[in-house]
């Protein structure tokens, strides 16, 4: 299962990362290296294994349907990168990318 | 440590603050000259991130003597990785830098409930993601006792922090080991707690199921007073467990008589350098003098953890890190576009290994790949885990193992990722499965620290700090002889 | 020319998002309501601060369970949240919170077509999941900029798949007309697709006449009313039969329904970016659910519409269509029943609740809850009716006045004159007072002109301030006509 340049290019597309090619190329042998090392996952028997058998029955806690809001200690905009009229503001996207990407 | 407040430990200081006999403030500047001492202009060491000694001063002034918490007026150095309310949280990352966390983390919170000074942000490998503290991207920290080498990481800072006499108690967290790790390497002691023990609300993820807040004592009562502090469940984290806290520093004086005490043959290969063997089992010798049973053990699935780990902790990260996206908060850069604006922003923002690890962790989880990785991934760790689960089944109460297979290395003496890894070699099965282990220094190697592991089973941490006490005890008879 | 429907069967699938009733967000305790400043309903958990944590809420849980109950699914003891990873700026951890391969709830059903004239068909309901709902961005407000506000950003949402089992546009709407009172009766969601709380999606995919297997399916998202789900399925259906006739093929692709133009179209989407890397989120444990907290919400599930639509038939006397218009709401057939079981005849407070209080609230626009006549207070007035105490057309004026100005029915009757005269001596006086006024209508009545009875009833009435019993006007006016 080697690391091929466009995997890296289609994985660096997901994670939204840009690449130099030269770096893609040094990723592709990182990648290939350090997975190397990963194969010997393959060759180990865990047909026994329920990843879904739990120990601790009870599951996860929930919280009550209720108040108070958590505070923030300092606007909003404070630590926004940029914002205005309470909106965080990004870079123009075109409406309908909106559904296609969205859930 | 020019007037000896170092040589405290933390209980002693908090008792003299309550008592009226010290103030937090003579201790506050203490660690201020200890921390100019060790670390001058603050460059050369480079332990901390962020500072404010106007602050930290004030708070130390607030601090009276009477009442008082368990920490009260006891300075402690934080990981940046963990969210504060007055000093930047950068978790060692370009992407965060100048970012003030708008809440706080509830580790924090409860030890500055409990009395405790912050005198600082310690530096750490970026987003946790390193054993050296050298892939900060603020340079790297330096070991305090031998500059010319690492301290361990990632959380090398607060390591550095507590060897360096700066503060008698440091939080740190770990992942892999980046507790324990640099604690050996700096000759500190460093607690990884029990998954679920203490909260991670505020604690910037890294691999949520295998992140966990840690602590660095200067000796072993220190870090189970730290520990003692944090512990307990939260209701912001439904991972954390709601277990009793019971008293961990009245471990201190255990009997030995009768624990039996595992060492496991995984731990102490054939390779292993035979100084740090020899220190190991020089540490069991005393612990079976002091009444202890040593039993042979295995724990089969070992040398799977470190590419379980490779596999699981990445993927994690690349979910994790998708927050930093330049749209609410952080360092954003100008692109074309909103997809410009967000590659040019995480391609900046984040540190090369950092990036190695989103590219990794992507790929590992990306179709086609999930069951081959990351799902077979998840299925070694119940393996990892039913390891642990079977030995503490058969009666054995705590293991003990060499905390790192090698002192601390020189700084850039490491440059292949994969070799890299394999420094949590020891450290990382108990993050796999969730169980307490901490480190304590059992000697040196060419002059370098040396610490042994002791892993417990879950929510073990008392008899784990037990058996750390009569190292630490056995060390210090064996040391005035 | 044939139509296509000769030769192309469609197939409907359904994916309904509801949005459930809860005073506080899935993950965080930030309020869930409408109508704040933009991002004034935000906390560090759902802007997805370095460090923030979720934590499930309770009563969201409680609610997906209903849901799903109210569905006929079998509720599962374990469920499991996971991390749909995406970028998009109202999508603040760039990961969904979604339950993916283990859902709370599989295997449901929802019956349409079981109303008035329909044949009653059973959609198979795939599965129900609970997930967090992203936030908004806004393209129009700000030149060059998007602006992203997230206070429904963690909104707790249950999707619903239904089985491709649905055949027409009419089906479809149908299905979520249903789903709608479903949900409304359990008091899950507002379910409201104006305003969003429901929302769905259609993936729809056409076959020859006769085939099993399916064709390549789209999918129309945008649609905001049940209008438009039939309408847009409808149009898709067209296109995908015009194209394959034309020699064309169907793209798997998602579409946008315009209602304004009436037509779908493409959503922009890039090929092969939908890699969402499932897994299960590290920050909660699976939801366990045990048996008893199961039951006790089953136990706990109010009347369906289904079953309530039958036994007000049954027992009431109702046709089936005056009992599917008073059962589209829970408030509405409840407010019936409290009406006809006040008073006794279910088909005269049937018409009643159709006809004057329907009418009265929608030019009010009103909800039923706001009806300011309670169910007893009309029932007291149509006891009046029914013993002859005041007539029909002076019950719709006491009504009039109940709504306006409140009171009693008997009083206002009482009050306002509206007491029906049904003593012969007061009638016999109005009736010769006007038999004598009108010679020419009187002797064409006695010549056998019946309709002239109407119109000399209608001027007794008028003479007595419509105080008179019209019967008994009647009955006098015939006889004094045979003399």
């Amino acid at each position: 299962m080697a690391v091929s340049e466009d995997d890296v290019r289609h994985v660096a597309g997901l994670a939204r990362v840009s690449l130099e090619p030269e770096r893609v190329r040094m990723l592709a042998t990182e990648l290939n290296g350090i997975l190397s090392h990963m194969e010997v996952l393959a060759a180990v028997d865990t047909s026994g294994i329920d990843l879904h058998a739990r120990d601790d029955d009870d599951g996860m806690p929930l919280r009550e349907d209720a108040g108070p809001q958590l505070p923030l200690a300092r606007s909003r905009s404070a630590f926004a990168p940029e914002s205005r009229d309470g909106f965080f503001l990004v870079p123009r996207l075109a409406t309908h990318e909106d559904a296609a990407e969205g859930a | 440590m020019s007037d000896g407040a170092m040589q405290l430990t933390a209980a002693a200081m908090r008792d003299q603050v309550v008592r009226g006999e010290r103030t937090s403030r003579s201790f506050v500047d203490a660690a201020f000259a200890a921390s100019d001492a060790a670390d001058p202009g603050g460059g050369a060491l480079n332990i901390f991130l962020g500072t404010d000694r106007a602050r930290t001063r004030a708070d130390a002034d607030a601090v009276g003597a009477g009442g008082g918490g368990a920490l009260a007026g006891v300075p402690v150095a934080l990981k940046d990785n963990l969210a504060t309310l007055h000093l930047p949280t950068t978790c060692g990352s370009r992407i965060l830098e100048g970012y003030v966390s708008p809440f706080e983390a509830t580790a924090v919170r409860r030890l500055r409930e409990a009395g405790a000074v912050t005198v600082g942000k310690t530096n750490m490998d970026e987003f946790a993601m390193g054993s050296s503290t050298e892939f900060s991207a603020y340079g790297p920290t330096r070991n305090p006792l031998a500059a010319t080498r690492v301290p361990g990481g990632s959380s090398g800072g607060s390591a550095a922090a507590v060897a360096a006499g700066i503060v008698p108690i440091a939080l740190g967290s770990e992942t892999g080991g980046s507790v324990r790790q640099p604690a050996a390497f700096c000759g500190v002691v460093g607690i990884k707690p029990t998954y679920g023990r203490v909260s991670r609300y505020g604690l910037v993820a890294y691999a949520s199921s295998l992140d966990h807040v840690g602590v660095f004592g200067r000796t072993v009562d220190d870090a189970a007073l730290g520990l003692q502090v944090i512990a307990g469940s939260d209701p912001r984290d439904a991972t954390s467990i709601d277990v009793p806290v019971p008293d961990y520093r009245s471990a201190a004086g255990s009997s030995m008589a009768g624990v039996v005490v595992g060492r496991p043959r995984e731990y102490f290969p054939e390779s292993l350098d035979p100084r740090i063997r020899d220190a190991c089992d020089a540490t069991l010798d005393a612990l079976r003098s002091a009444g202890a049973e040593v039993r042979d053990v295995s724990l089969p699935h070992t040398d799977l953890a470190i590419p379980a780990y490779y596999v699981i902790a990445p993927a994690e990260a690349s979910s994790n890190l998708a927050r930093f996206d330049g749209v609410r908060y952080g360092r954003r850069a100008p692109g074309d576009g909103l997809r410009g604006m967000y590659e040019a922003t995480r391609s900046r923002g984040f540190g090369a290994e950092v990036l190695r690890r989103i590219l990794l962790g992507t790929y590992v989880l990306s179709a086609g790949y999930y069951d081959a990785y990351y799902r077979k991934a998840m299925e070694v760790r119940r393996l990892i885990a039913g390891d642990f689960h079977a030995v503490f089944a058969s009666g054995v109460d705590v293991l003990l193992t060499p905390t790192t297979p090698t002192p601390a290395f020189a700084i850039g003496a490491v440059s292949d990722p994969y070799e890299m890894y394999l420094s949590d070699i020891f450290t990382v099965t108990a993050n796999l499965a969730g169980v307490p282990a901490m480190s304590v220094p059992v000697g040196t190697v060419d002059g370098l620290p040396i610490g042994a592991q002791v892993i417990a089973p879950h929510f073990g941490e008392h008899r784990m700090l037990g058996v750390a006490y009569a190292i630490e005890r056995t060390r210090q008879t064996r040391d005035a002889t | 020319m044939t139509t296509y429907a000769d030769r192309w069967e469609l197939v409907v699938g359904l994916e309904v998002h509801v949005q459930l009733k809860t005073r506080t967000k899935i993950f965080c305790p930030c309020p869930t309501d409408f109508g704040a400043p933009p991002n004034a309903n935000t906390c560090p958990v759902c802007l997805a601060l370095p460090g923030a944590l979720p934590v499930l809420n309770a009563h969201a849980v409680q609610l997906a369970v209903t849901a799903a109950l109210a569905l006929g699914c079998t509720v599962h003891r374990t469920s499991v949240f996971a991390r749909k990873n995406y970028f998009y700026p109202d999508l603040p951890k760039g990961y969904q919170i979604s339950q993916f391969d283990q859902p709370i709830a599989t295997a449901g059903e929802l019956a349409i077509g079981d109303d008035a004239e329909g044949t009653r068909r059973v959609i198979g309901i795939t599965r129900a999941h609970m997930e967090e709902d992203a936030g908004k961005s806004v393209h129009d407000r700000f030149a060059e900029r998007s602006a992203i506000d997230l206070n429904r950003a963690g909104t707790p949402l249950v999707e619903i798949v239904s089985e491709p089992d649905l055949r027409t546009p009419a089906e479809a709407r149908e299905y979520c007309v249903r789903m709608k009172e479903i949900l409304e009766y359990t008091e899950v969601s507002d379910a409201n697709m104006e305003e969003g709380s429901l929302r769905v999606d259609a993936n729809v995919s056409v076959r020859p006449i006769g085939a099993t297997t399916l064709g390549t399916k789209t999918e129309i998202k945008n649609m905001n009313s049940f209008s438009g789900v039939e309408r847009a399925i409808a149009v898709e259906y067209e296109r995908q039969c015009r194209l394959i006739e034309e020699g064309g093929t169907v793209v798997q692709q998602t579409l946008l329904w315009d209602a304004n133009k009436q037509e779908v179209r493409p959503a922009r989407s890039k090929e092969g970016s939908h890699d969402y890397r499932y897994f299960p989120d590290p920050d909660l444990p699976p939801l366990v659910l045990d048996g008893a907290f199961v039951q006790a919400s089953r136990d706990a599930l109010p009347e369906l519409p289904a079953a309530r639509r039958a036994r007000l038939q049954e027992t009431f006397g109702l046709s089936a269509y005056d009992a599917g218009v008073l059962t589209a709401s829970r408030a509405l057939a409840d407010y019936f029943e409290g009406v006809a079981t006040a008073h006794g005849d279910g088909r005269l407070a049937a018409n009643w609740v159709m006809g004057e209080v329907l009418a009265y609230l929608n030019n009010a626009g009103l909800a039923i809850a706001e009806c300011s006549v309670t169910p007893q207070s009309l029932a007291s007035l149509l006891g009046l009716v029914r013993d002859g105490t005041v007539s029909n057309s002076a019950a719709k004026r006491i009504f009039a006045v109940m709504i306006q100005d409140g009171g009693a029915a008997a009083e206002i009757a009482e009050r306002e004159g509206l007491v029906q005269v049904r003593d012969d001596d007061a009638l016999a006086a109005w009736v010769d007072e006007i038999w004598n006024a009108h010679p020419d209508e009187t002797a064409r009545l006695i010549a056998g002109e019946k309709k002239l009875l109407g119109v000399l009833v209608g001027a007794v009435m008028k003479r007595s301030g419509g105080r008179a019993d019209p019967r008994r006007v009647n009955q006098l006016l015939a006889e004094r006509s045979r003399r």
